[in-house]
């Protein structure tokens, strides 16, 4: 289809995708309205969304957003550089991957939340342990991902390549990076989705600023219908993400069939 | 024919190693002489090994045993006088059909403008004008091989390696791809070595065919198949059809022989 579904069209389906939302928030406010369930345990979600545009107005909920917006971010962002490189070098390097494979297989599975408490030991209670927290929790995804698409390399490819006159690093540029490419995003989505895990839990547990110090704060002090406005808001930001890199996926992928 | 030889394979010996069971000798004492401007045909059955010498000559894989001189030079790794196209094609999936044609050239001390004339006259050469900007997954399988083809043709190699590069392709596209090829072969007189276990392919394009005997791989005969191929019935013509009955018989035995070596 060159032209696309007609809009007219794109709403109706968005309506119909989004239906079971319209469902549940309907009956959110009905059970919370109707007393069907305590008013403390469930405020009304329109308590909630009022709740919500006072803390967009008292600036709370844009200062800790942005706190977590660097944090994740910057996080994040370390973890995709030195993953990915990572990644392609162990499966470039016969004593890279001798190396590092074991230690790479060793701290996958651990509990990344393990390390809150190590990175507040190390670099106290500000941005610089969320940081690392995030970076240590979501680099190796981004090596699996980037490890096993590079290892996928057709040897075809790299030595037409090399038959065309690059030379290894250029090869590898070339040929192996792009190789590697749609499972190293693949990771990176891993890694998107555990860095909110990671960011809200550590501000949880250790922060003054940031989402997850505003749920726990908020909780603290009775004010439900704010907390429930801050999950929300989390829970969005955490669906906008993920959209959002699907579609520069789909950008990066466009040549795949 | 006065031209010197050009790629000299001496007593060759390569093993194959798989990653689970034993090594096998794919390759026994194999010499071959491939003239300048030759067309060549490496035939053989399907595991003969005439991949893997291609390859040795490519430099893609290390020699163990034997010599391999190119231009006089023992072969130490790829290089760009030798231009390689592959069965399954090895488009880089990522970049558009002229992004693949220009990557040979951008190694090479030419302009910007220069470069991007060079790989359209190619693309058009191979018949592919207006899908310049179509990504290979996006190609048939004959369009594919002929963005190969051309991306190898851009960058100007002196020897064209080729791994049966019809092999993927449906008859009809087969064929014509063939007679493509000759044209343009007539017209840029390259060094080919062309490996196929097609006898009619061997005969249609090769000046020689090197027919390869079953595992291990040597070169049993060298077939002169140098004749009048203009003709576009030439397939239904006496001398074709009896040196593609002397090839065929050649390598029948070969074929037969690895049948039953075959385990089962």
């Amino acid at each position: 289809m060159s032209n696309g579904p007609a809009p007219k069209a794109v709403a109706s389906n968005a309506l119909v995708r989004y239906a079971p939302l319209l469902f549940l928030a309907l009956a959110w406010e009905a059970a919370s309205r109707l007393h069907l369930v305590s008013s403390l345990a469930l405020p009304p979600l329109t308590d909630v969304a009022q709740a919500w545009v006072e803390l967009v107005q008292s600036g709370e909920l844009v200062t800790n957003g942005l706190s977590s917006l660097y944090r994740g971010g910057a996080g994040l962002a370390l973890a995709i550089v030195v993953g990915g490189a990572l990644g392609i070098f162990m499966a470039s390097s016969r004593p890279a991957n001798a190396m590092l494979g074991p230690l790479v297989e060793l701290f996958y599975p651990m509990p990344k939340s393990a390390l809150i408490p190590v990175t507040v030991l190390w670099l106290g209670f500000g941005d610089g342990s969320k940081i690392l927290l995030i970076f240590l929790g979501c680099m190796l995804p981004v090596t699996i991902g980037a490890y096993n698409g590079a290892r996928g390399s057709d040897r075809h490819l790299i030595w037409s390549a090399r038959s065309m006159g690059a030379h290894r690093l250029r090869m590898i540029w070339d040929v192996v990076v792009p190789s590697a490419l749609p499972e190293f995003l693949n990771g990176v989505r891993t890694a998107l989705a555990l860095s909110f895990i990671l960011l809200v839990s550590s501000e949880l547990i250790v922060s003054r600023q940031g989402f997850g110090y505003l749920i726990g704060y908020l909780g603290a002090n009775g004010s439900y219908e704010a907390m429930f406005a801050v999950v929300l808001t989390v829970a969005f930001a955490g669906f906008l993400a993920d959209r959002g890199f699907q579609s520069v996926v789909m950008v990066l992928l466009r040549w795949r069939e | 024919m006065s031209d010197a030889a050009q790629i000299i394979v001496e007593d060759v010996c390569h093993h194959y190693r798989p990653s689970v069971g034993r090594e096998v000798l794919a390759l026994e004492n194999v010499s071959l002489e491939v003239r300048e401007r030759e067309f060549l045909a490496l035939l053989g059955p399907s595991g003969c090994g005439k991949s893997t010498l291609l390859y040795l000559i490519g430099g893609f894989l290390p020699i163990e045993t034997g010599k391999v001189l190119v231009d006089d030079k023992p072969v130490a790794g790829p290089g760009p006088d030798r231009g390689i196209v592959f069965q399954n094609f090895a488009l880089f999936p990522w970049k558009t059909v002229r992004k693949n044609v220009l990557y040979g050239l951008e190694r090479q001390p030419l302009r910007r403008e220069e470069r991007e004339k060079r790989a359209q006259a190619f693309i058009d050469l191979v018949g592919l004008t207006g899908f310049e900007e179509s990504y290979p997954s996006q190609l048939s399988g004959g369009m594919k091989q002929r963005a190969a083809i051309a991306r190898t043709l851009a960058f100007d190699p002196r020897m064209l390696l080729m791994d049966e590069p019809f092999g993927a392709l449906d008859a009809q596209t087969r064929s014509l791809m063939q007679s493509e090829l000759l044209a343009i072969w007539e017209k840029t007189r390259k060094t080919v070595i062309f490996v196929t276990h097609d006898v009619h392919e061997a005969v249609f394009l090769a000046e020689r065919v090197a027919v390869m005997s079953a595992r291990p791989g040597r070169i049993k005969t060298i077939v002169d198949t140098r004749f009048d191929k203009a003709d576009p019935e030439v397939h239904r013509t006496k001398i074709f059809v009896d040196k593609v009955d002397e090839v065929w018989n050649l390598v029948r035995e070969e074929a037969i022989k690895a049948l039953e070596k075959r385990p089962s």
